[in-house]
């Protein structure tokens, strides 16, 4: 009896909209029923999210838990990848990711900083918004095709560079300059990632710029500074965090990385002995095994990467969301 | 005296022009890529975008011509699914997170999507893997499909989140003090007064996963010939770009800058698009 009038209030809140409309308008039951059983769906929805996102820790730790009761934490310090003998350490993906991502920040800071200022603070605005639109564009081209052109443009031209290099006198005989000119390697693997976390440096930068309160400014302006004294006393020292954050913010992104430097580092699973020398990072490695893996611990390894990988990315956005919002709350990022 | 600071502010006028035209020179040296990217899939694709590249499979090794239409109905089904689940949950937890702001659950949601929005794509593609294509005992369309939906729900959080706040509180006062129920006035007033935005922003998640091929490798896996089903194997425009581009046949290179013209030109469309249509407003 108690089942059947309890269907029935459900049945009025939840009402088809034409039928059930007066009977709602009156009876609070009703109302109150519709409302929680909407809030319900989407408490189930959201609870899903957070479904989603615990299965990511738990599928990668339960399909990589081989790997780790097999090598342990010496997992990530050993450099011998030989699936062949069964042996896996992922220090050499260590290393190349972390030498692609810091030569990529090195070189796509400054450059992303000069735009970020450019499209804020110098260019006329008939020119600032399509300049900005055609940075954030460089984020729209997806990974592959930037690989692809990488390829047959970017490979073909840092051998050139390579070879030239390597018949100079003087710098040709530096060790790490010494590796056969494939034009695939760990330099082409950092330019290319260059293109593609400027977009995201600039972008946050941009809008931590714009923040800046005009007071700062105008300061500056009234000690008689020039507009580089301005931005550099007044507006760079103010914005620094929120740059920092976004800097950060690229730096996960390219951590994980894969398609495009898939295709121009080499695949070597040697620790890089060059600056233009094959090798490989955590995301590359990935991409290019797990599908022809052989053995539940080659497969193992390459979860376990992935974990490492996740776990890396996760500290990595939760340092710049920190960063970004201490300057900005909400809004940007 | 006069003398020294009259070269001092010399001095500090040519730094002042120094750094505009350093900042000028990086941002040219930013833009660059961008064209030589464009200019280059342009001049080596255009010309295999015929008929046949919209219409037909590749043509053996060795042979000319075909295309790589099961690549593109692969690419569209492999999206269809990933909106599905991009639109039902980004969408259900952005009304939630923008609605409900104390609701217990928000703020774990809230942080989760955040987190999911900087995980490696590739990452997702393990996870997927893991759970969805082992459980099925082979690669799939569906597995594709929901590695790009999970890429595509925190994005689509965050749209409907930004819109729905955008919306003014007096709309929704409005519809309550005439005495509608509050999911009514949700699901009525207020989402009918932010659907533009929330499909923009939808579109852009599409956009996004769209040219992704890191998270299909081994879910969606790519195929040769046609898909026979959800269930099987398919090809992918992203998938072809990658295999095709490594491949040492020249006829598979054209095929892939053809594909990467397409596809490029599809997310700059839709992007450029939508971006418009949401000035406008």
């Amino acid at each position: 009896m108690n089942r059947i009038t309890g269907t029935d209030g459900v049945a009025t809140g939840a009402g088809s909209p034409g039928g059930g409309r007066p009977l709602e308008r009156r009876g609070g039951k009703g109302f109150a029923a519709g409302d929680n059983i909407f809030l319900g769906v989407l408490v189930i929805i959201g609870a899903l999210i957070l479904v989603v996102a615990g299965a990511y820790l738990v599928v990668l730790y339960q399909r990589g838990e081989l790997a780790l009761s097999t090598f342990g934490l010496g997992f990530l310090v050993s450099s011998d990848w030989n699936p062949v003998r069964g042996e896996f350490g992922a220090l050499p993906f260590l290393v190349g990711t972390l030498l692609t991502s810091l030569g990529a920040l090195i070189l796509a800071v400054p450059l992303a900083l000069a735009s970020a200022l450019f499209v804020t603070e110098y260019a006329p605005r008939w020119l600032a918004g399509p300049v900005s639109y055609l940075v954030e564009l460089l984020a729209a081209i997806p990974s592959v095709v930037y690989g692809m052109w990488g390829i047959f443009v970017l490979v073909p031209f840092v051998r050139q560079i390579h070879l030239a290099l390597l018949t100079t006198p003087g710098i040709g005989e530096l060790a790490f300059i010494r590796t056969p000119p494939s034009g695939l390697g760990l330099f082409t693997a950092i330019l290319i990632l260059t293109v593609m976390i400027i977009p995201f440096t600039a972008s946050v930068a941009r809008d931590v710029i714009t923040l800046v309160p005009a007071e700062q400014r105008e300061a500056a302006y009234a000690l008689g500074a020039t507009k580089w004294e301005v931005l550099r006393t007044a507006v760079l020292p103010y914005a620094r965090a929120g740059i920092m954050g976004g800097v950060i913010l690229s730096l996960g992104r390219a951590l994980g990385e894969t398609m495009a430097v898939t295709m121009v580092i080499g695949n070597r699973t040697d620790l890089p002995d060059g600056l233009f020398a094959p090798t490989a990072t955590m995301a590359s490695i990935i991409a290019n095994e797990f599908a022809e893996a052989v053995g539940n611990l080659h497969v193992s390894s390459l979860m376990l990467i992935g974990l490492v990988l996740f776990l890396l990315s996760i500290v990595i956005n939760l340092l710049a969301r920190w960063l970004i919002g201490r300057l900005a709350p909400r809004s940007v990022a | 005296m006069t003398g020294v600071s009259a070269r001092n502010r010399g001095r500090r006028r040519v730094a002042d022009a120094a750094v505009a035209l350093l900042i000028a020179l990086g941002t040219l040296v930013v833009l660059v890529p961008l064209f030589l990217v464009l200019w280059y899939l342009i001049s080596s694709g255009i010309s295999s975008i015929d008929w046949a590249f919209f219409t037909q499979l590749p043509a053996p090794v060795g042979r000319e011509g075909g295309g790589v239409a099961h690549a593109i109905v692969g690419s569209l089904q492999l999206v269809g699914i990933a909106s599905v689940i991009g639109i039902i949950l980004g969408v259900g937890s952005g009304i939630l997170v923008a609605e409900y702001p104390r609701n217990p659950i928000v703020a774990p949601v809230r942080l989760m999507s955040d987190v999911l929005v900087g995980v490696p794509a590739i990452v997702t593609g393990l996870v997927v893997y893991g759970a969805v294509v082992v459980a099925m005992g082979r690669f799939s369309a569906l597995a594709g499909g929901i590695a790009l939906g999970l890429i595509m729900i925190p994005y689509v959080v965050r749209a409907t989140d930004e819109v729905l706040q955008l919306v003014p509180q007096s709309v929704r006062e409005a519809g309550l003090a005439l005495g509608l129920a509050r999911w009514r006035v949700t699901l009525f007033i207020v989402l009918p007064a932010a659907v533009n935005g929330i499909a923009t922003g939808v579109l852009l998640a599409v956009a996004r996963v769209a040219g992704e091929a890191a998270p299909l490798l081994f879910t969606a896996f790519g195929n040769q010939f046609w898909s026979r089903g959800i269930d099987q194997p398919t090809a992918a425009l992203p998938l072809v770009i990658y295999s095709y581009s490594i491949a040492p046949y020249p006829e598979w290179h054209r095929l892939a800058s053809a594909s990467s013209l397409v596809l490029v030109a599809l997310i700059l469309v839709t992007t450029l698009l939508t971006r418009l249509v949401f000035r406008k407003r």
